[in-house]
């Protein structure tokens, strides 16, 4: 069974206003890392605030279709029950930490879902390490820095222990090394928690090297969907205006140019790596 | 010219954020001032308008003191655009918006209506003239508070941050635009850690980290510097990483760009095809 | 006069008076309340006002108390002046010594409310106090609400400059002008800041949510408040002090 299930979804904020998702389907296997993208006002924030009911419940408007997450359909429950499945981090740091310690934010979560204090002190110390915040545990949020501020979002939602963390563009705000940090905490949560990962993001150079998918939006629909080697070196990524990561861009015009390419370079060493091969290729050839 | 010399600043709270800054930006000038959060660089550009006046040493905009000076006055000169629009809207049309500044420096009526409907073409926001600013995109929202501050044509234009949350297109236009000024004479100073963004602009980079700054230089120069760029909390853009990993195959490490890397490339004996 | 809120805001800190329940320092800072109310002979108000002295060396909470005070000492001069000027009237536009301790010990009766109060939350993590407040049986949505307020008070003091900053980077002149123009320059600043409240307020409750805020009626809590045996002590002594406080008046009617 699929882990995360979308059919023909539909989506308006208001009666008889324009759609802003537009008869949506796809599928996400378990332990997938699938990285949501576009062009602004696709509808990708929409989009991810279909999987833990925030819509339709918190932001009502109208639902077509079917959304179900971990078995759950969203229809059906509730956001407080989805929250047990699905984890939400949000793209301003400030707005999701309401407590006045990391330690009781992390908690906050398990304290709403009644969880006894044992439980909720183990749960809380084993998220802050995860995350590498556990020297960090007394601090108030307005004394720690973006980066930090989003690894306790993290924490506060992992805590819970769901199958499935949306984040969106959960780095906006972050400079490039702490964003390719959080990518790096994100990638070990699905490797080794076996987490699916649905990340919203434009910072495609940075993400890139992380995710298993792409799913390339416009204007409400899903126009792409498959590996990020394939999906990135498309035209029709390049024309709907999103951020193709350079080294993808200098093996595009290699590739047109002639040169033998075996697979696409997302990275700058993946990008060396296939260089050296040309370079040895036409030594040798 | 703006000049700052051996700057220092402390908070109200205590806290030191420059710690003993000197530079010139000179008109007509394209400078990005970059560094970590908390770097400094924010603090910094608000010396530039006299939001913020020196703990010790000079801050002078055109041969004025800005400690002599009051915000109004400097701000003639020195334009402004925050990183979050919603921190300056609240006028009923965009109309309005546009023209507040205008009004507060005490424009004529007519000039007014000239410079608003100049700076909303410019913007490409013309058409949401009467509605209000509210209703606008996060990307509209952010051009509209562009169109507010080039309405009242400053010679110094400062961006604080102004490709976050951005996609691709909205960040082309952008650098469009702002080269666009920069050759008509306007002095850009843009504030930012998108290191990709700024590999494209190619501008003059002030580098800072924890209220120092620790380098100075074209971004030719500037950008290929790896450790002092970590020290920022800076990654060096994907062509610039690609190239130094192919140091021994005797390929520059200074390459910015892929159209320069293909150029590279292409003159590089090793894979010429026939 | 902001700076009379530094008086007020939480420093961390480890001292016995930090280790309280909050309960027990909040009983404190209403009897402080009782005993200002119940005397007004000045040799009285001197004695409480000196009383907390000893508690604020055992928090070290010494510099922001002072703080407080210094910022209350506007409003303590203005008290001042209106009892001396009202005594002064009264007895027939004669000053006596008598109106001169009177407006005195009133002043006092001021500092005395604000320095009980502000020792109390320098020296109270207000996720405490609120879990105290919810103790008392006040429900937990007020509880978080009021902990929230405190939580973004220093973001919305950044927010507050930092429209400020923008509307006068457009010319906008704060400082200048009659009343009534001086009112109306403040809309620029107004406006952003309640649209960014309910920005704020709109993402916070999207966050809760999703944390699974109204999961269970019933909230565990990660700290409980405990009484300890320090805190029964102080209980004690709080409560001699009242119950010394009440007899003393009842044998030595006000004059």
């Amino acid at each position: 069974m699929p882990h995360v299930e979308v059919k023909n979804l539909s989506y308006s904020y208001g009666e008889g206003e324009e759609k802003v998702l537009k008869d949506i389907s796809f599928e996400i296997s378990r332990g997938e890392f699938v990285l949501l993208t576009g062009p602004s006002g696709c509808g990708k924030t929409t989009l991810c605030r279909c999987f833990n009911g925030l819509i339709p419940h918190f932001y009502g408007g109208k639902m077509d279709g079917e959304v179900s997450v971990a078995g759950l359909r969203v229809l059906d429950h509730q956001i407080h029950e989805m929250a047990t499945v699905v984890g939400f981090v949000f793209q301003n740091p400030e707005n999701q930490l309401f407590a006045l310690t990391v330690e009781r934010d992390v908690a906050f979560g398990l304290e709403n879902l009644g969880l006894p204090k044992e439980e909720i002190s183990k749960r809380v110390n084993w998220a802050l390490k995860i995350v590498g915040m556990e020297g960090f545990r007394f601090a108030a949020p307005f004394e720690l820095s973006g980066g930090q501020q989003q690894r306790v979002a993290i924490a506060s939602v992992l805590a819970m222990q769901p199958e499935v963390i949306v984040l969106d563009e959960p780095t906006s705000f972050l400079d490039p090394a702490t964003a390719l940090n959080i990518f790096q905490i994100l990638k070990r949560l699905n490797e080794d928690l076996r987490m699916t990962i649905i990340l919203v993001e434009h910072r495609l150079e940075l993400a890139s090297a992380f995710i298993d998918r792409i799913l390339l939006m416009n204007e409400g629909s899903i126009v792409l969907d498959g590996d990020p080697r394939s999906i990135l070196s498309q035209e029709e990524s390049r024309l709907l205006g999103i951020g193709i990561p350079k080294v993808v861009r200098l093996f595009k015009m290699l590739r047109k140019e002639g040169f033998p390419l075996e697979s696409f370079p997302l990275t700058p060493s993946e990008g060396a790596m296939a260089i050296r091969r040309l370079v040895k290729g036409y030594d040798q050839g | 010219m703006i000049k700052v010399e051996n700057v220092y600043y402390s908070y109200p709270n205590g806290f030191e954020a420059l710690k003993g800054v000197s530079l010139e930006i000179h008109k007509g000038e394209f400078v990005t001032i970059m560094g970590e959060n908390g770097a400094g660089k924010t603090t910094l550009v608000k010396l530039f308008n006299g939001l913020l006046k020196p703990s010790k040493g000079v801050v002078t905009v055109d041969g004025i003191r800005t400690v002599d000076a009051s915000v109004a006055t400097l701000a003639r000169k020195v334009g402004f655009v925050f990183q979050n629009p919603d921190h300056q809207l609240f006028c009923e049309t965009v109309k309005e918006e546009v023209a507040f500044a205008l009004r507060n420096m005490g424009f004529q009526k007519d000039v007014i209506e000239k410079r608003v409907e100049w700076a909303l073409n410019l913007l490409d926001i013309a058409k949401y003239r009467e509605a209000s600013p509210f209703t606008l995109s996060g990307g509209e929202r952010k051009r509209v508070a562009l169109a507010s501050v080039l309405a009242f044509d400053p010679d110094y234009l400062i961006l604080d941050e102004p490709t976050i949350g951005q996609d691709y297109s909205q960040k082309e236009r952008l650098r469009h635009l702002v080269l666009q000024l920069n050759q008509q004479g306007k002095t850009i100073i843009i504030v930012t850690h998108d290191v990709e963004f700024v590999a494209e602009c190619k501008p003059r980079i002030i580098l800072m980290s924890k209220g120092k700054i620790l380098a100075q230089g074209p971004a030719k120069e500037v950008l290929p510097k790896a450790d002092i760029l970590s020290r920022a909390s800076l990654l060096m853009p994907q062509i610039t990483q690609l190239f130094q990993m192919l140091s021994d195959l005797g390929l520059p490490g200074n390459v910015l760009d892929e159209y320069e890397a293909w150029e590279v490339l292409k003159g590089l004996g090793g894979i010429r095809l026939a | 006069m902001l700076r009379m809120l530094d008086g007020f805001r939480f420093r961390r800190g480890d001292s016995v008076i930090h280790r309280l329940d909050p309960r027990i320092k909040g009983l404190y800072a209403i009897v402080m309340m009782v005993a200002a109310m119940l005397y007004s002979e000045f040799y009285a108000m001197v004695f409480l006002a000196l009383l907390p002295i000893p508690l604020v060396f055992l928090a070290r909470v010494r510099k922001e108390w002072l703080r407080s005070l210094k910022g209350s000492a506007f409003f303590a001069s203005f008290i001042f002046l209106i009892n001396l000027i009202t005594g002064y009237l009264y007895a027939g536009l004669v000053l006596t010594s008598e109106t001169i301790f009177y407006s005195l010990s009133m002043t006092l009766r001021f500092i005395i409310l604000m320095e009980s109060f502000s020792l109390f939350f320098l020296t109270t993590i207000p996720d405490d106090l609120s879990l105290a407040i919810e103790k008392i049986g006040i429900p937990h949505d007020f509880c978080f609400a009021f902990t929230s307020a405190i939580r973004f008070v220093p973001d919305l003091a950044l927010e507050i400059q930092s429209i400020m900053d923008a509307q006068k980077s457009r010319g906008l002149e704060l400082e200048k002008g009659s009343f009534m123009e001086r009112v109306r320059n403040y809309i620029p600043i107004l406006v952003p800041m309640l649209i960014r409240s309910f920005q704020r307020s709109l993402e916070l409750a999207e966050a809760m949510e999703s944390r699974a805020y109204g999961a269970q009626k019933k909230r565990t809590s990660l700290y409980e408040l405990k009484m300890t045996r320090s805190d029964y002590i102080a209980l004690g002594l709080i409560l001699l002090f009242l119950f010394t406080i009440v007899s003393l008046r009842f044998f030595i009617p006000p004059s």
